[in-house]
């Protein structure tokens, strides 16, 4: 292990690693904090610049109840939702089948198509905005959930391909032999041979993809407007204009909006750091 | 027997079921091939097409030939705009890549084993799963003149207060450092994962060779982390180029535009109030593009050379 381990040190670096470890996360997460800290303030604190000080009450209730019950963040979040989970269902399935074509079979356009899936996903959004905005507008898409998760599925596709593709290459290509031989048709290989070997691969990209999705803001600009359609990242900029200068509104309103994603990186966290460092390791 | 039995099932067996080994990859392949080509192996030709041309988006568009290019140059048509976002792009790309050691040397800290480790690399990590808008939002009150906890730290040391987003020197600084957190963030949890696969018996061996500190991390550990590095390299190289979402939210270019980037610059011709000049910004994007190309083609090459070893 590198570095030396803290018990072959003397004892007294222990107990200063020990002690300085929760000031350098205090450190880390200062900028975020400070928000916590703005969130549960009452506003009165901030027209009389108590900035820093006590708050004068405790007023957590009342100001993430603002956001839940007055304000436009609850149909924010379900937007995001809408968007996020048919996104990653769309993208993990087609996925799941193109990894599963470049992983298994030789062919010539084999690695091509793999290197256009890879090189698609490194793409600058910017090159896609006009013609994917004309096309989602020719669809009379422009402005819907649909439009922009029709997007999402087909860009994640690149990257969630060369996941799958690398997972599937990894596993034992005997199991598919042997299912050959036995006379199992190729769809039924996929179905029930390797589909159940790549739960862990599924789940993985599957908790990436909703971080991704959940926080993308460029193409929520580009292709929505209004509560009706727009998910929580592009909201909140519309809930920030509406509590103009209420810090402990928007404070709030924008931990409700990361929540989310945190919630699912804590619960799933195997999973997410499975697939995020996918490859870090040879 | 078998060899009088052969011909009949071949005969039985249908197309489908002679040529499944070729078609069944077609076939899976289908949809993914299809959603990508519409939506994203199209749309770059086309853009790469209208930046020829002169469009605002609803009426005819009109063929200009290389002028967008000609105006972008000599910037005929904004001042000031087109070097300013091609000179951050520069600082952005160089700057984000200090997230690589600022993510090694906080992995090498948290690389420890004693109680609550684990949730401490959970908190270390976190910034990267929030987006970007909040990120960006946080950083703004972090900044702010008035009342941002920074100006407080630096009051403590007799410091002035710092307008770090409103003063053209800084702004794009500040910027940075913002999305150098989730960065770190992201490059950390690539090392903490790479550092857990190091080989115990090389340290040893280096151990027992006299190796320490600088000289161990340099010559036996990081060899080892090459792979871990070089997705960190990856995934930085593209965060700076992609930056957006920070620069629209904490100032939106300014001042005076000061903070922009190309990728900023391209959607504020296109689809701002500033007009909508969409071939103008095709022309950026495809400058954009070209910038991104480059490391594109290198990633393709590392991993095509990794194929065929």
């Amino acid at each position: 292990m590198f570095p030396t381990p803290l018990d072959k040190r003397p004892p007294s670096a222990r107990v200063t690693y020990q002690a300085f470890l929760p000031l350098a996360l205090i450190a880390w997460l200062l900028p975020l904090l400070a928000v916590a800290i703005f969130s549960i303030k009452p506003g009165a604190d901030f027209t009389n610049a108590n900035y820093w000080g006590v708050p004068s009450s405790f007023n957590f209730i009342e100001n993430y109840g603002q956001v839940f019950f007055n304000s436009d963040m609850p149909k924010y979040l379900l937007n995001s939702f809408l968007i996020t989970i048919p996104t990653v269902i769309g993208a993990v399935a087609l996925s799941a089948m193109a990894g599963f074509a470049l992983g298994v079979y030789k062919f010539k356009a084999n690695i091509w198509l793999f290197f256009m899936f890879v090189a698609g996903n490194f793409v600058p959004f910017q090159i896609l905005m006009v013609p994917v905005r004309d096309l989602t507008l020719d669809l009379g898409l422009y402005n819907t959930k649909t439009g922009l998760v029709l997007f999402h599925v087909a860009f994640q596709t690149g990257f969630c391909t060369l996941f799958m593709r690398n997972f599937i290459k990894a596993l034992p290509y005997e199991l598919i032999e042997a299912a050959r031989v036995e006379g199992i048709s190729e769809i039924r290989i996929f179905w029930y041979v390797v589909l159940p070997l790549m739960k862990p691969a599924l789940a993985a990209l599957a908790v990436l993809i909703f971080t991704f999705i959940w926080n993308d803001y460029f193409w929520a600009v580009v292709l929505t407007q209004g509560p009706d359609s727009q998910p929580v990242t592009a909201g909140i900029t519309a809930f920030n204009s509406e509590f103009r200068a209420m810090y402990h509104m928007m404070s709030a309103g924008s931990i409700v909006a990361a929540l989310p994603p945190v919630a699912m990186f804590f619960l799933m966290q195997k999973h997410f750091i499975a697939g995020l460092t996918l490859g870090a390791v040879k | 027997m078998t060899l009088a039995t052969q011909p009949v099932t071949e005969i039985e067996r249908s197309y489908w079921q002679r040529n499944q080994q070729t078609l069944a990859p077609w076939l899976f392949l289908m949809p993914a091939i299809l959603f990508f080509a519409v939506y994203v192996i199209y749309p770059v030709f086309q853009s790469f097409n209208l930046s020829l041309y002169e469009w605002d988006g609803l009426g005819q568009a009109e063929y200009v030939g290389l002028r967008n290019y000609e105006d972008l140059y000599w910037e005929y048509v904004d001042r000031d705009s087109f070097y300013v976002s091609l000179k951050n792009n520069l600082i952005w790309l160089v700057l984000y890549l200090l997230a690589i050691p600022a993510g090694l040397f906080i992995a090498l800290f948290l690389n420890q084993t004693v109680t609550g480790i684990r949730l401490y690399k959970s908190l270390f990590f976190f910034p990267f799963v929030i987006s970007q808008v909040v990120v960006g939002l946080v950083f703004t009150w972090f900044y702010d003149p008035a009342f941002g906890i920074l100006n407080v730290v630096l009051g403590w040391f007799g410091a002035g207060p710092v307008n770090i987003l409103g003063s053209e020197g800084t702004v794009t600084y500040g910027i940075i450092l913002a999305g150098l957190w989730p960065q770190t963030a992201y490059c950390m949890i690539l090392y903490l994962t790479g550092l857990n696969a190091v080989n115990p018996e090389q340290i040893e061996a280096g151990r027992l060779d006299g190796a320490k500190g600088w000289r161990m991390l340099w010559h036996v550990v990081l060899p080892q982390l090459r792979p871990a590095t070089f997705i960190a390299f990856v995934v930085t190289i593209i965060g700076a180029l992609r930056s957006f979402d920070l620069i629209s939210v904490m100032t939106s270019g300014g001042p005076f535009g000061s903070s922009k980037v190309l990728a900023y610059y391209m959607f504020e011709v296109s689809l701002s109030e500033y007009g909508f000049r969409m071939g103008y910004g095709a022309a950026i994007a495809v400058v954009l593009f070209a910038i991104m190309m480059i490391f594109i083609t290198y990633f393709l090459w590392s991993m095509y050379r990794e194929e065929k070893r």
